[in-house]
């Protein structure tokens, strides 16, 4: 085990990002024309990266299996996105932000980074604007706010709950701009299968053309992996279909180290599952705690009668609801973390006051916001605050007006009325705060090889905060990575354009095709989803939102068997050279059953509990998450080795000096 | 639930394709008609048979993947969504449902139920943004006040998930709903009226060039659209582009 240095720079927190980006080496305009860079995927962080290199100047090759870069799923986003503007004069400012994301992310994320975040989030907003991002405004045409989640300022932009895709479809008109240009090449339906690198160094990729099945090679002088998060382990997750750990993957196999794999955000609002033919769970913003108070009945008995419909929740009487995190959270109620929120729900499930026919789900309730806005709009129109049903239609309007595209979203799938019956929610897998081990420069333990947005691990510790994701993935691909890579490329101006046809791209072609015949010719009997299934039900029982060291041992022994059971019994139809879903999943899996074990074992030698890692055997008596600064104030970066059972832990020490490592507590 | 399938299978984009039926049984109410999909194509997978391929990828009606007309309609009988959250309880037992394609000249199959929709892809490359760079540098975003009303109607166009249901639909298979979506977006805020009028000439110019049929208002494509995008928009490229062919 070696210690690992993040290369943060000199100097107090508010001068560090400045100094460095005066003093980092630059590439001129004319050299950036000589140099090539690949970005795997176009959501938040790779979209935005793309379109500003190749605005800089340099020529850019990006990548994503979807048929349109429109499609990343960062498009799926819904509540907003932070920025510390104190535009709501609440007394805001960089460093409450800044603050704010340390603490919500248990103490686990590094200084220096989330500084800087906070630093660019009101760049970009500006930037957005300039591009036509149509964001929520209120009457006197300036933008509108609203709170989330483990802070007490309102610093949340949004368009309506579909903020993610207004931001995504900002990025996307910006590489339109310079894919019109030439200045950005598209490769849509490509899905990266494997890094080459050269020299110790990474100059390009290997790519699937998903039409046509054909095998291409890609050069560069820098490769960014913009690929996302690896939620999808657990099968059902408010992630895409598609969306893979399989770049990531790739390049940790090639020599990146992989951080934190075990630190997922289990979301508190998500409709609960329903049957065993789910496919996805759909999230229902965290925004909607702005609003929605959060209840299970106080007696068992009142629960069983509405699970088994026999009483209306809208019945059951306001003395006898548990609005449990007004109870146990009185300073932040509603609006504690995921982490703390998703707890509390299944503790109470688990104690058997689930509201619905699994037991698995509460109740999410706008009654008392729907009256509280109608009253305030009867008395700006000067009708009769008293007349409570003219009240509630008014008060309807304006959770309409604030959430409708939800409540449509809620009653096509549950088939359900929200605003006449409370919604019911269960936690579900939402976001991984692991990824690829980076430095303050973005850069990998591979040089020139970069990650962004949720691929990497930088930002949000051990538990990310509610609007943070689209904040983190823009801060990264429109101000952070196009400058810091150019410290890295400023070596390359003299390199010229990498040829393909070395002996480093043929070997790594060869192995994607031999794995590829491999999965092909296996004659198995089992589907690939058969196969996701069970993996993702291994991780969720034994590795989700509590963890113990006889599961996550058992959970070890599981994956490795049903990794070898996949590579003996999968079986997939169709031919390597033509369209084939199966067959893209099925590499994608087994990327997945590899991660899966490395993830037990990371929260396996985490023997403290902190934010989303929450460990049996490390809590209070309270039940809350006891952390263990002494001897886990670090980064867990993991190096491959071959077989995920042989990987080697490396440290990086986190060291606090403008926070004090304090108990989160949010009573 | 039982029910028949009759699903368009066309090998590649070079096969000719035909309708072939399928019967699937034991289907809740609760699934959606994508997982009664999933369903059918781990029965086919266990077969032997090739699945059927269709795009999906979000499955929460955002991403604009999905692309099913059902019993002949984009998205199928349900309204103000897509085909990832339309319900089997839309249906009844016993029920035969035809699943194909979006057809349109602009949108070649790549394989069954897969099109290509690139065509929409360049016509955003021909004008569908606003011409900033990144800088961190633009002006205070509060330095913009704009109108509620004009903020909301932009953010209504913006919302187009550009799915091509509104093709689909067409019997021209126009895209003007898609085009004039992102130019009322854009024409609604100042910052995009400043290239407003470059933008409609070469929008409309890559949308004729791609194919797409002319617009005689029939207005099935407000209909269809999953996310209610207005004809209003229409209208309003209609203006600008009058506009902007006068003023060139």
């Amino acid at each position: 085990m070696t210690k690992l240095s993040a290369k943060i720079p000199e100097g107090p927190i508010s001068k560090k990002w400045v100094n460095h980006k005066n003093n980092i080496r630059l590439v001129s305009p004319a050299n950036k024309r000589l140099i090539d860079v690949i970005v795997v995927g176009t959501g938040l962080a790779g979209g935005s990266a793309a379109a500003t290199l190749a605005e800089l100047g340099y020529n850019v090759k990006s990548f994503c299996f979807q048929d349109s870069p429109r499609r990343a799923h960062s498009i799926a986003a819904q509540g907003g996105i932070n920025a510390a503007k104190n535009y709501q004069g609440d007394g805001d400012s960089i460093h409450r932000l800044f603050y704010d994301t340390v603490k919500g992310g248990d103490y686990r994320s590094r200084e220096a980074n989330v500084y800087r975040l906070a630093e660019v989030s009101a760049n970009i907003i500006d930037q957005c604007v300039a591009q036509g991002v149509p964001f929520a405004r209120d009457y006197g045409g300036l933008l509108d706010n609203r709170s989330f989640g483990g802070v007490l300022v309102s610093r949340t932009f949004y368009a309506k709950g579909q903020t993610g895709q207004q931001l995504l479809l900002g990025a996307y008109s910006a590489m339109n701009r310079q894919i019109a240009k030439g200045k950005i090449q598209m490769f849509n339906r490509h899905e990266m299968m494997d890094l080459v690198k050269v020299n110790g160094k990474a100059r390009g990729i290997i790519t699937r053309n998903l039409i046509n099945g054909k095998i291409e090679r890609h050069s560069a002088h820098a490769v960014v992996i913009a690929s996302g998060g690896y939620g999808n382990l657990f099968y059902l997750s408010t992630n895409a279909m598609g969306s893979n750990v399989s770049a990531s993957w790739k390049i940790h196999k090639k020599g990146a180290y992989f951080a934190n794999p075990c630190f997922t955000q289990i979301h508190p609002t998500c409709i609960p599952v329903s049957g065993d033919h789910q496919s996805k769970l759909t999230l229902m913003s965290e925004s909607l705690r702005n609003d929605g108070r959060i209840w299970v009945p106080k007696s068992k008995s009142d629960s069983l009668a509405i699970r088994e419909g026999r009483l209306k929740p809208v019945d059951l009487a306001e003395d006898k609801r548990d609005y449990y995190l007004e109870r146990r959270y009185p300073a932040f109620g509603n609006l504690v973390p995921r982490d703390v929120a998703s707890r509390a729900a299944k503790e109470r499930c688990d104690s058997g006051f689930g509201i619905n026919k699994t037991g698995e789900a509460v109740f999410l309730d706008f009654a008392s916001a729907i009256i509280r806005y109608g009253k305030e709009k009867a008395h700006l129109k000067g009708l009769d605050e008293n007349n409570l049903s003219l009240v509630k239609e008014l008060g309807k309007e304006v959770i309409k007006s604030k959430y409708g595209n939800l409540f449509q979203m809620y009653e096509k799938i549950v088939d359900q009325n929200p605003y006449e019956t409370p919604m019911m929610i269960y936690p579900a897998v939402h976001y991984t705060m692991g990824g690829v081990w980076v430095d303050y420069n973005l850069m990998t333990t591979i040089p020139g090889c970069f990650a962004v947005g949720e691929a990497n691990f930088s930002d949000h510790g051990a538990n990310r905060l509610g609007a943070s994701a689209l904040m983190q993935g823009l801060a990264d691909g429109y101000f952070v990575l196009p400058y810091t890579i150019g410290d890295y490329l400023a070596d390359d101006i003299r390199t010229g354009s990498i040829s393909t046809d070395s002996k480093e791209f043929e070997e790594a072609e060869k192995s994607v095709k031999n794995k590829i015949e491999l999965l092909v010719n296996n004659n198995g009997t089992k589907t690939v989803d058969y196969f996701h299934k069970k993996l993702g039900k291994i991780i969720w029982n034994k590795c989700g939102m509590s963890r113990n060291v006889k599961e996550l041992n058992e959970a070890i022994e599981e994956i490795q068997l049903l990794r070898k059971d996949f590579y003996k019994n999968i079986s997939i139809p169709g031919t390597e050279n033509s369209f084939n879903e199966p067959l893209a999943k099925a590499v994608r899996v087994s990327d997945f059953l590899e991660l899966g074990e490395l993830f037990a074992k990371d929260a396996l030698e985490r023997t403290e509990s902190c934010g989303g890692h929450f460990r049996e055997e490390s809590q209070t008596k309270e039940g809350e998450a006891l952390r263990d600064d002494k001897n886990f104030a670090f980064v867990s970066a993991w190096e491959n080795k071959g077989d995920p059972s042989e990987a080697i832990l490396h440290k990086e020490e986190l060291i606090y000096e403008n926070i004090e490592l304090k108990t989160r507590s949010y009573k | 639930m039982k029910l028949k399938l009759k699903i368009w299978r066309q090998k590649n984009s070079n096969d000719k394709g035909k309708i072939v039926s399928y019967d699937i049984e034991n289907i809740s109410p609760d699934m959606s008609f994508l997982e009664m999909m999933d369903v059918l194509n781990e029965q086919l997978t266990v077969k032997g048979i090739d699945p059927v391929a269709f795009d999906h990828d979000c499955r929460e009606g955002i991403c604009g993947s999905c692309s099913m007309f059902i019993n002949g309609e984009a998205h199928g009988p349900d309204r103000l969504v897509t085909t990832c959250q339309l319900h089997m309880r839309k249906f009844k037992n016993g029920d035969t449902i035809y699943i194909e394609p979006f057809r349109a000249n602009s949108f070649p199959v790549i394989k069954d139920l897969v099109v290509d929709r690139s065509s929409f892809d360049r016509i955003q490359h021909a004008g569908g943004y606003i011409s900033v760079n990144t800088s961190g540098n633009t002006q205070d975003a509060n330095s913009i006040p704009i109108e509620k009303k004009n903020a909301d109607k932009a953010f209504d166009a913006a919302t187009c998930i550009g799915c091509g249901a509104c093709v689909a639909t067409c019997k021209n298979s126009s895209a003007m709903l898609f085009v004039s979506a992102k130019v009322s977006q854009f024409s609604l805020l100042p910052q995009g009226k400043i290239e407003a009028n470059e933008r409609v000439l070469n929008m409309v110019k890559q949308m004729d060039e791609e194919g797409f049929g002319n617009c005689t208002n029939t207005g099935a494509c407000e209909v269809e659209c999953p996310k209610g995008i207005s004809l209003e928009n229409i209208a309003r490229m209609n203006r600008d582009f009058l506009k902007a062919k006068i003023s060139s």
